[in-house]
This record gives C-alpha cells, structure tokens and sequence, in this order.
C-alpha cells in the first residue's frame, strides 16, 4: 500500500546543512533533509552514522553548530526561537520510550496538553481516552508505565505524542528497545498512523516497515546523508556502495 | 544526692517544662527542614547552572557553611552580629543559623537527586514543549524528591539532635531545659535520660512518617502494585 502523495508546498521539516560536533568529532556533516506535508521519511545507516542526533537536533534537543532547521517555515536554528512552542507541535518518539513513571497512563497523556497547550482538565480526559483507544491501551489508563511491557509502553508514548495534535511526528529508534514479539504492535500503530497522512521522521532499522509506507529513505554513513531517494529505488538499485554494503548486512538473513 | 531516684525519674518524664522544651525541638527541626529544602533547592539549581556567575556563589556558600561549625555560626550570628549593629533575638538566630546551615547540606542531596533523573526523561518533557520550569516542576522535582527520601530523613533525623546545639545560645529547647531542671535538684543521670528518652520517641516517630512518604511516593515504582491489578 503506498502512501497518499505529498503536496508541493514548503517542505514542514527542513533541514539545511547542518554541521554539528561533539568535541573535535564531528557528527553530521552538511546534512541536509526536507519532509514534505504528509510524507514518510525513513534514516537508516550503521550505529554511530549521526541519524539519532540528526533527528533529535529538528526540534532543538541537541544544539546545532550552523546550518538552518526549520519546522512548518519556523526557523528553530537561531537563538531567539520561541522553542517550547515550536516543539509542542512536533510529536517526539524515543528509543526508551521515556513515559513519566511517576505519572498514570492518563496523566502521561494529558500533562502537556494541560501544562503546555492549557486545554481543560475534560477536553484533555476526552483526547487521552480516544488516543488510548486508538493504540489499543484504553484498559490501561490508571496504571503506571513500569507495570506495563515494552510494547505497552511505547504505544502509550505515541499516544502522548498524538495528544498534541502534532503537525508531524519524530521517531528515534522506536522499536529498537523492543523484545522481538512487541515489535509487530508498535510498527502496526505506526503504519497506520503513516496512511492517515501524518508527517513523519523515523530512524529505524526496520526496513520492512520502511518499504510499507516510507515515501523515501535516508542513508547515513559517518554523520554524513549519503542517500535520499525514493523507497523502491534504494532497495532495487542503492547507489552507493556504502548502502549496499548496508543493505547487504540487514537484509542477509 | 547519691543513687538513683526512681521518683525523680518518672516525675521529670512527665514534666511540662520538659515537654514544651521536645515541642520547641520538634518546631525548630521543621522549621530549619522546610526552609532549609526551600534555600537548599536553589542552592542546587544554581550550582548545576552552566553560569559561572551562578554556581561560583552557590559554590561558595556550600563552601562555607559545611566547612565551619554549625556552633560557631550561631554564636556569631546572635554574639558577634550585634557589633555590627545587627541583633537578633535568640529565636531569631537559632532559626537563622539552622536553617542556613541546613539549606547547605541540603542543596548536596538535593543537587544528587536532580542528577539522577535521566536525561531521557528531560528530553521527553522538552519535546513535549514545557518550558524549563515545566521541566523542573512537573518531571524532574518529583522524581527527583523520591530519591532523596531516604537521605532527607537522614537528615531530618540529625537536625532533631543538632537542634541542642542552640542550648550554647540559651535557646530553650529541650536540651537547654533539662539543664535548667537539673539547677534545681541535681538529678543530673535521670534528667539526660529523660532527655535522651524524648529525642528517641522523637526520631522513632519521625522514622514511622518517613516509611510513610516513602510507601506514598513509591506506589508507582511497587513492581507488587501492578501485578494484582493486571492478572
């Protein structure tokens, strides 16, 4: 099933030769991506290539050196950006899920939209229940994320995301931290997620879920993009060796 | 004088001059606690700043209080200021000095419990789009303050006894009170006693609401907790 097609509007995230160290390492190096309204990106690359810090650095979590960020035309990359807003309308998926464990499900979910976006003890009641629903944890609510599985959680995560009405969404290794069998329930939530339209970003090594609904696929290599290009043609024809020596390794088996 | 007198004993335990003197301790160790995490909590938030200008003081002022004597302190506070034109009364100081010097130790363990909260968890609240004090207040304080449960009650328990410390400035509590009693009769080995005996109930008891915070704010980290309501 392919994704609906993007528009040809301004890019919602862009990224803009970007360069970025740690010390004297240098980790991305004039990385530059753009992600269209309603577009599926996939980053892919070996461990240390830069995909993790390059996704973390589009809503400012990581500071960048120069180069220029923007979500939605709003430049995130200067000093004066108002940043708490900017990244409430960018939803955030992480590796570790990072739910709050001192909160319920439901106060996971509705925190922000209370504290951040000032909506009504209700209204956010209203959308956590639906969005919890939708992820399949509606029986869930009341308990506390270290009672749950790895699985649970991170669907609960992506319910919290969600519960911003984000304008697009960011994945770091989603399903990285997973045991293998609760792989399947956070990827099914992801996809369809991707057919309804949303914008999403997502650094995965799951290339299954990449030829499903990704539009295009990003390969990193050495804080460097080495690749952009449409789905199909980087699984049929990668250009680089580097990719294919990539592809090789992952696809083995 | 010589002996033990049992009746002495049991007269003073039940004494109301006594008494009054644990409930001043006890006011002393909650006013010098509660404030003392106040000035302690911005004390730590100063000194992990990345402004020199704002963890050189922090630094400082740790610096300074945990290095010299919580007994010399109060007597420059309530002796030596005066020469400056500065007085305070007795209760003034005492207060003064605890809750100074507390607020010290206190900013340590409270520095230690912000930094144990991952890094993680401040990127998930900032991705979220709370601002820096919505990091602070909704994330990383509670989490932080279930950690520094147990050395808090540490030193909750400590301040109780360092309360005595302010008998040296005539501060009525029950430690200065006990000495006043034994003016009287000099049942000096049954007096210390029931002294000892109040600050015991008192750290026992303070031992029992301890257990009690912690159960309250470990609820969501009970592994037990979930499972009865899972299966």
């Amino acid at each position: 099933m392919t994704h609906p097609t993007p528009t040809d509007a301004a890019p919602m995230l862009d990224i803009r030769a970007v360069n970025k160290h740690y010390g004297a390492f240098q980790v991305l190096k004039q990385c530059s991506v753009a992600v269209k309204a309603g577009e599926v990106v996939v980053v892919c690359g070996p461990s240390g290539s830069g995909k993790s810090t390059l996704i973390k650095c589009v809503n400012a979590l990581e500071p960048v050196d120069d180069g220029e960020i923007r979500i939605d035309g709003q430049l995130v990359t200067d000093g004066k950006a108002d940043l708490p807003r900017l990244r409430s309308r960018v939803g955030m998926v992480f590796q570790h899920f990072e739910l709050f464990p001192h909160m319920t499900v439901l106060e996971n979910l509705c925190v922000g939209q209370e504290k951040v976006l000032k909506r009504g003890r209700e209204e956010a009641r209203k959308k956590a229940d639906m969005l919890l629903a939708r992820v399949g944890m509606a029986a869930h609510a009341g308990k506390y994320p270290m009672h749950l599985s790895g699985g649970q959680q991170q669907r609960i995560a992506i319910a919290r995301a969600l519960a911003m009405d984000p304008i697009a969404m960011l994945f770091d290794e989603p399903t990285s931290a997973l045991d293998p069998e609760m792989i399947t329930e956070v990827l099914d939530v992801m996809v369809a997620l991707a057919q309804e339209g949303m914008t999403m970003m997502v650094v995965t090594h799951e290339m299954g879920f990449a030829r499903k609904v990704a539009n295009r696929v990003v390969f990193m290599d050495r804080g460097e993009i080495v690749e952009d290009t449409p789905t199909q043609m980087f699984f049929d024809a990668p250009k680089s060796d580097r990719a294919k020596l990539f592809l090789s390794k992952i696809l083995s088996h | 004088m010589k002996g033990w007198h049992w009746d002495g004993f049991f007269e003073y335990l039940t004494n109301g001059y006594l008494l009054e003197g644990a409930f001043v301790t006890l006011g002393l160790t909650v006013f010098s606690i509660v404030f003392g995490l106040m000035l302690g909590f911005v004390i730590a938030v100063m000194r992990m700043s990345e402004h020199k200008f704002l963890s050189a003081p922090a630094y400082f002022y740790t610096w300074i209080m945990r290095g010299t004597p919580l007994l010399v302190q109060l007597i420059i506070i309530y002796t030596g200021l005066p020469q400056l034109g500065i007085k305070f009364t007795v209760l003034e100081s005492t207060l003064i000095g605890l809750t100074l010097n507390e607020a010290a130790y206190l900013s340590e363990i409270v520095r230690a419990g912000i930094a144990a909260v991952p890094r993680g968890q401040v990127n998930a609240a900032r991705a979220i789009g709370m601002t820096p004090f919505q990091v602070m207040r909704y994330v990383v304080a509670p989490q932080a303050f279930r950690i520094i449960i147990p050395p808090l009650g540490n030193s909750v328990n400590g301040v109780l006894k360092t309360t005595s410390i302010a008998s040296i400035i005539s501060m009525e509590e029950l430690l200065r009170r006990t000495q006043v009693l034994i003016q009287e009769r000099f049942l000096v080995l049954e007096l210390f006693l029931v002294a000892a005996i109040y600050y015991l109930i008192m750290t026992t008891a303070w031992e029992f609401v301890q257990r009690w915070i912690e159960r309250r704010f470990g609820r969501a980290y009970d592994p037990k907790a979930g499972l009865v309501e899972q299966r």
